[in-house]
């Protein structure tokens, strides 16, 4: 990690440590607590860390990006830090200045297809778009005719029709009705619905493997404090096993993220690297965390089942970010086609060049 | 909060790719001259000095060892692309490998200079063949509950006793034996135990072969009576063999051959479902390789960590944990995703001899090398729960 890499990972920390620790915020009676969270993390220039400093933004690497997002994973982030992110870094790649405040992305699913009129409206809907009611701006994909374009866009210009995930965070359908946008500009070539999702999908691998990482920490804690049977239950073989299994998921989405994410930070292109790492990255750590959030749970016992304790806060993200940007099921038949259509004789030597 | 587990995103350096290349011809050559057979399934004989002496010739036996012992001074990353292209390719080297894994790094740490000049540069020529007594009858997970004696003798050790479920000793020149030289003590159970170098040609060892459930004789009872070995043997401090192990056992933990073992079975399946697989074929397949791809990258990573003098021990068992257990589910996987494909179609009859052969030999998967328990218990210890 280099060193502005380690200032951004240590700035990011201290700010979610501060104003959006999921144990404080478990015991919240409101959500005045994300206003103040949302401007120190803007403040820092997170929010733009993927725009260059010319188009308004903080010029960070695609790496540090990717490192801010790991930890905002690992304190079950509540605000839309990730799709700002993800949206400023659409934006700036098609040259557009990326304007203030908290923004998200449409589409974020492969059939989702918004289409730019002739006169220079939108039209469409993109479903399960996260915080769109909260986002000022979107950044959309859109298609004039073969040719794909993005589009900065209003949120007030938009039909929201509001839906939820799994932990209650807006996972909203956005209408597009000859909806007009701020600006249009060419997509850079090779971005599609696909290279947006798995640049998405990329990004929650990485959240995932930071809440993992965490659910792992509290329920290690759990079981050196927790007694039962006169004794802490983390002496139970059976429960160091049940451990000692989270662990390896854990472990297993930490290095298929940070292998995607590693990858994605050196590219040129979304090229047949890009997509092995970021699909697998999204697959295995899809499936760490409905193996590690079910493990955790059994491992707190009715305490981790409570609305008291935070484990929810991130069980519950675990779980609903395996929906995002394309399931484990979704990328499986994606990567099982390729690697079916390229020949049992290409596997090895496609898996073996990374 | 601490991180408890950390792994650095290694990749395989420019010349470790550039190696590959040349261990990929090398296989080319061999698969046409016979020697290499990918699906070869259950006639697959992992033993031939021919093979081990050209590999040995190639300079990649003990490549990471000092070029004075017929090393090559090559890194613990060039050795990671030998090992997995090796194995993918079903090659054969079981008399090489155990020496060139693990014997061979204990000589260079524990045995003398006359040791270390005449057997380290016989490994690495491929002539030379160890095998490890380990388990016994009595004791097999429980390590330390070892009973196989060494007695002060004339001149040396006397040892009395048998291991158990030994592979390679019918082949082997050498064995790293642990035996019993001291009671335990109350205060550390693991106490009295020390590693030594053992002649197997010498006279006092019985190599009894046992029959397994796949039909293959590999592993051994090896029975000593009266053997006597020198002093210069003992690899080691005396009675002290249980603080050795914690480096020497993430590299044993971590290879491609903790995930690879069946990945035969994976690339039949590819074969077998062919360029248009339907979704749940082209589903399964994702997962599997998703799965394998992210094993891989975990066991460069901790490759690369050992490489660059860490010691990444909880890392090299999670490694071996979920390496092993995907290895032995994977035929299972293979089976279901196979289910449908009608057995006059394509390679149903190779893929079949493959499946059956892998479903054989997975239970093992689990237990060689140290079980699936024992590894969770030292990962539960690198949580800080024991």
């Amino acid at each position: 990690m280099t060193e502005t890499g380690n200032l951004v990972a240590e700035t990011t920390s201290r700010i979610f440590r501060d104003l959006g620790d999921p144990q404080a915020l478990a015991g919240a009676k409101d959500e005045r607590w994300k206003a103040p969270l949302w401007q120190a993390l803007e403040e820092a220039g997170l929010t733009r860390a993927w725009v260059p400093e010319a188009l308004g933004g903080a010029g960070a690497g695609i790496a540090e990006g990717f490192d801010i997002v790991r930890i905002a994973g690992s304190f079950a982030v509540a605000v839309p830090l990730a799709e700002t992110l993800l949206a400023g870094w659409l934006l700036s790649r098609a040259g557009i200045a990326v304007p203030e405040g908290a923004l998200s992305v449409a589409p974020v699913r492969e059939q989702d297809r918004i289409l730019l009129n002739p006169d220079g409206t939108l039209s469409g809907s993109a479903r399960a778009v996260p915080f769109a009611r909260d986002a000022a701006h979107l950044a959309v994909l859109a298609w004039r005719g073969q040719a794909a374009v993005v589009a900065l866009v209003a949120r007030a210009a938009c039909t929201i029709r509001e839906g939820t995930n799994l932990a209650h965070e807006p996972r909203d359908e956005v209408v597009f009705e000859k909806s007009k946008p701020l600006s249009v500009a060419d997509a850079p070539a090779g971005l599609t619905n696909h290279e947006l999702l798995l640049m998405g999908a990329a990004v929650r691998a990485l959240q995932m493997s930071g809440a993992l990482q965490s659910i792992l920490e509290l329920s290690v804690a759990y079981a050196r404090e927790r007694v039962a049977f006169e004794k802490p239950i983390g002496k139970f073989q059976a429960i160091q096993h049940s451990l000692a299994r989270l662990a390896g998921e854990a472990a297993a989405a930490l290095v298929a993220a940070g292998s995607a994410a590693d990858t994605l930070s050196g590219a040129s292109a979304f090229d047949a690297a890009v997509f092995l790492e970021a699909a697998s990255a999204k697959i295995r750590s899809g499936e760490a965390a409905g193996k590690g959030a079910a493990i955790a749970h059994q491992v707190h016992g009715a305490i981790g089942y409570s609305a008291e304790l935070a484990l929810h806060r991130y069980t519950l993200r675990l779980l609903a970010w395996r929906d995002d940007f394309g399931g484990e099921s979704h990328w499986a038949v994606r990567l099982g086609n390729r690697v079916a259509a390229n020949g049992a004789d290409a596997l090895w030597p496609m898996l073996a060049a990374r | 909060m601490t991180a408890a587990i950390h792994f650095d995103p290694i990749r395989l350096p420019r010349e470790a790719q550039d190696l590959r290349a040349e261990v990929r011809a090398f296989i080319r050559e061999e698969i046409g001259a016979g020697s290499i057979d990918p699906r070869a399934g259950e006639t697959y004989s992992g033993f031939n000095p021919e093979f081990s002496r050209k590999v040995g010739a190639r300079g990649w036996i003990g490549m990471t060892w000092p070029k004075r012992y017929g090393g090559r001074e090559r890194s613990f990353l060039e050795r990671f692309v030998v090992t997995e292209e090796f194995r993918v390719a079903n090659a054969p080297v079981l008399r090489h490998f155990t020496a060139d894994r693990q014997s061979g790094p204990i000589l260079l740490k524990y045995a003398n200079e006359r040791l270390k000049a005449d057997i380290l540069p016989r490994i690495t020529r491929g002539e030379c063949c160890f095998c490890i007594g380990m388990s016994e009858p009595g004791s097999g997970s429980d390590l330390f509950a070892a009973k196989t004696r060494a007695t002060r003798a004339d001149g040396g050790w006397r040892i009395d006793g048998t291991k158990v479920w030994t592979s390679n000793a019918q082949h082997a020149d050498y064995m790293i034996g642990l035996f019993r030289t001291s009671a335990s003590t109350r205060e550390n159970r693991r106490h009295g135990l020390t590693q030594f170098l053992v002649d197997m040609k010498a006279p006092g060892i019985k190599v009894n072969p046992i029959a397994d459930m796949s039909g293959r004789r590999d592993f051994n009872e090896v029975v000593f009576d009266g053997l006597v070995i020198p002093d210069d043997c003992v690899m080691g401090a005396v009675d002290m063999a249980w603080k050795q192990a914690t480096s020497e056992l993430a590299y044993e933990r971590s290879g491609p051959e903790r995930y690879l073992e069946t990945s035969y079975i994976l690339f039949e399946l590819v074969r077998l479902l062919g360029a248009n697989p339907d979704a749940r074929g082209a589903e399964g397949i994702g997962r599997l390789v998703a799965q394998i791809h992210t094993l891989r990258r975990m066991s460069i990573s901790v490759n690369g960590m050992l490489q660059a003098g860490k010691e990444p021990s909880l890392e090299g068992s999670l490694v071996k944990d979920l390496g092993t257990v995907w290895e032995q589910e994977l035929p299972a996987k293979a089976r279901d995703l196979a289910a449908f494909i009608d057995a006059s179609e394509g390679d149903r009859a190779v893929f079949d001899m493959l499946l059956a052969f892998a479903t054989t030999i997975a239970p093992k998967l689990t237990i060689q090398g140290g079980t699936t328990e024992v590894l969770r218990g030292i990962i539960a210890r690198g949580l800080g729960l024991r």
